[in-house]
């Protein structure tokens, strides 16, 4: 998205939109993002539940559509090449080489009946063309590569068998696997103990970088993307409301939602027993969004403009917001 | 191991109470076998005389325990009608009623797994709507009428298959298979139905999954996923429900033997109560229960062998 703007981006996504039909009327999940993400760049994707951050991302994939019912729109282009214009097998094959997905939960996201070297070796099979020895040969080395010990042992047993932190280790190395462009965590360390979390991120960024892959991390959480993504994206109610590089986002954010967002950390030079601060108020219902800035009811600086009309999203210099009101940027929310 | 012991017992337990509760209700039955041996016009003191023979003039209770020491020494006596072992008896009409119940499953399954994968491509489709009306018609339809629509369609009109009557496999494989269609057909052809339903109802749910979205992430055809991922772990009301149903078949079907005149255990039962033969029908409802007992058993074990979370649990208890 920012920095060099010369090369052609590895992954470029244009007014992209998810809508779902329901009894209620058409819900929109995500609406109108667009970004470009460079090779060897990780992307945070940071919002609360239901903000459309993984809808959106699945969406580009392909992985949200056929049979949910979703209405799906907009140009998503990897490597220059629209994946929107694909057959479904060409993008198959797309999928399967070129990106690699981490999901939130490791116990729900393997197949609790199969044996962990075949899942890691299965893509391999399929989309790099090795047979069964090779495959299985090369799932033990990515298990070595993914730091679980007795790798041999491990490529025989089956989910139930492992810790929390040993199966995202597992699921990485599925992701990882084909050797993909991009790597998609979504929630990587929701799911896990406090303890593995850091471990799991070190792990995904050492690969990102070692790999050169470009890497879109989803998470709720400022705190996670703060060391590991180049630049963060913010989502609210389906639509990109603060586009910047990580660094520029905590020295001074520019829409009073992520200024929230960041109040909401906690601090290790706050007071002990210091109440964190939460966002007052509950994110909009998608399927009855009114025609201002969705964010308006919980924010403290609206107006009345921003009750009745709804902010685009502003470009200046490398950064984006959407809002009418922008805070000052550099260091306002740092003290 | 422990687990095994529980089963013995539940077993044990299982057959105590099924022999008990036949050998009442044959007892309450009006009419007994020495009635259908000498028949209506047999004078009181000769019926004493061969209740007295038989050993029928003792008190019930005294009866059933001598019966059930006997048959836990393996003996299940012989039949008071014809004299014959009832082991033998029984013996001689499993394969039929083996025969039967497999290639019934083989219908059932046959037609039930490929109409569930098909269904759950497109919930609400075409094809899921046809065979759910199909499934609820065939459903709906008792098998003995099924049996019967069988043999007027297939025997009569079009003259291809032997409405009645059983070949053994020794008198050659087509003669013995075309005697067993019909019949397997009958029970097949409603059997699928319910097993259709539950693998469709699993499969649905298995396929909301985050390994199944996974499985497609790895970039493999939607016939794979299916294959490969959604169908074992969906596979476990579907493996209860065939393993209740080869139980309730184990000993015959009672009525579809009987339509198609096949000497299978079933009617070697209906002809023990006909006839009174206590000591027959009391043998092979305890065999029958047995094996229905043993086949929910070994469905046990084949949940172990389909899901290893089930295995490890097993295992640490």
């Amino acid at each position: 998205m920012s920095g060099a703007v010369s090369a052609t981006p590895l992954l470029s996504v244009r007014d992209a939109r998810v809508g779902f039909s329901t009894v209620r009327g058409m819900l929109r999940a995500v609406d109108g993002v667009s970004f470009d993400l460079q090779a060897g760049r990780t992307l945070g994707i940071v919002g609360e539940s239901g903000s459309g951050k993984s809808v959106l991302v699945r969406s580009l994939i392909g992985l949200v559509g056929s049979g949910s019912g979703a209405i799906v729109g907009g140009e998503v282009k990897l490597d220059g090449q629209d994946l929107r214009g694909l057959s479904a097998k060409d993008f198959r094959r797309l999928l399967g080489r070129d990106i690699g997905i981490v999901f939130q939960d490791p116990m729900t996201s393997l197949n609790p009946v199969m044996k962990i070297g075949r899942q890691i070796g299965e893509g391999l099979r399929l989309n790099r063309g090795l047979d069964a020895t090779a495959a299985a040969r090369r799932a033990v080395e990515l298990l070595v590569e993914v730091g679980i010990p007795e790798p041999e042992r491990r490529a025989h047993q089956y989910p139930h068998e492992l810790s929390g932190g040993m199966r995202q280790r597992v699921a990485i190395a599925i992701a990882i696997a084909c050797e993909p462009k991009l790597l998609i965590a979504d929630e990587p360390t929701t799911a896990l103990d406090v303890t593995v979390q850091r471990q799991i991120l070190d792990l995904l960024q050492r690969e990102q970088r070692e790999r050169d892959m470009a890497m879109i991390l989803i998470t709720h959480d400022l705190g996670v993307a703060a060391g590991r993504a180049d630049d963060i994206m913010v989502m609210y109610s389906g639509r990109a409301v603060e586009m910047a590089t990580t660094r520029e986002i905590f020295r001074g954010p520019r829409m009073p939602y992520t200024e929230a967002l960041l109040r909401s950390l906690p601090r290790l030079s706050d007071a002990t027993h210091t109440r964190l601060s939460a966002i007052p108020g509950r994110p909009p219902d998608l399927a009855r969004r009114g025609t201002g800035c969705a964010f308006a009811p919980r924010c403290t600086y609206r107006s009345g403009r921003c009750e009745a009309e709804e902010p685009a999203l502003v470009r200046e210099g490398g950064r984006g917001f959407a809002c009418f009101h922008p805070l000052g940027g550099g260091g306002g929310a740092s003290a | 191991m422990h687990w095994l012991a529980r089963q013995a017992l539940r077993l044990a337990v299982v057959l105590f109470c099924v022999t008990l509760l036949t050998f009442l209700i044959v007892n309450i039955l009006p009419g007994d076998v020495a009635t259908a041996i000498l028949g209506g016009l047999a004078t009181p003191e000769d019926l004493a005389g061969l209740r007295a023979d038989l050993g029928l003039d003792r008190p019930m209770l005294v009866r059933y325990f001598d019966w059930l020491g006997s048959a836990l020494s393996g003996d299940l006596g012989r039949s008071h009608r014809s004299g014959e072992p009832v082991l033998q008896a029984i013996a001689d009409r499993l394969p039929v009623s083996l025969q039967l119940m497999i290639m019934a499953q083989i219908i059932a399954i046959g037609i039930a797994v490929p109409a569930a994968l098909l269904s759950v491509r497109r919930p609400g489709g075409l094809f899921d709507r046809l065979s759910a009306s199909a499934a609820f018609g065939f459903l709906a339809t008792p098998n003995f009428m099924l049996g019967i629509l069988l043999i007027y369609l297939f025997s009569i009109t079009l003259d291809l298959l032997p409405a009645t009557g059983f070949s053994p496999l020794s008198e050659g494989l087509w003669d013995n298979l075309q005697s067993m269609i019909l019949p397997a057909l009958s029970l097949g052809l409603i059997e699928w139905t319910v097993l259709m339903r539950v693998l469709r109802s699993d499969l649905l749910t298995t396929l909301k999954e985050d390994f199944i979205l996974l499985a497609r992430a790895k970039g493999l055809p939607p016939w794979r996923v299916l294959l490969q991922h959604a169908l074992r772990p969906s596979s476990f009301t579907l493996i209860t429900v065939i393993g209740l149903n080869i139980g309730g078949l184990i000993g015959g079907a009672v009525i579809v033997e009987q339509i198609f005149a096949l000497p299978g255990v079933g009617r070697l039962l209906l002809g023990g109560i006909f006839n009174r033969d206590l000591i027959l029908v009391q043998g092979t409802v305890s065999f029958i229960a047995v094996g229905f007992v043993v086949v929910n058993f070994l469905v046990d074990m084949l949940y172990a062998v389909l899901d290893p979370r089930v295995r490890h649990v097993r295992f640490r208890s």
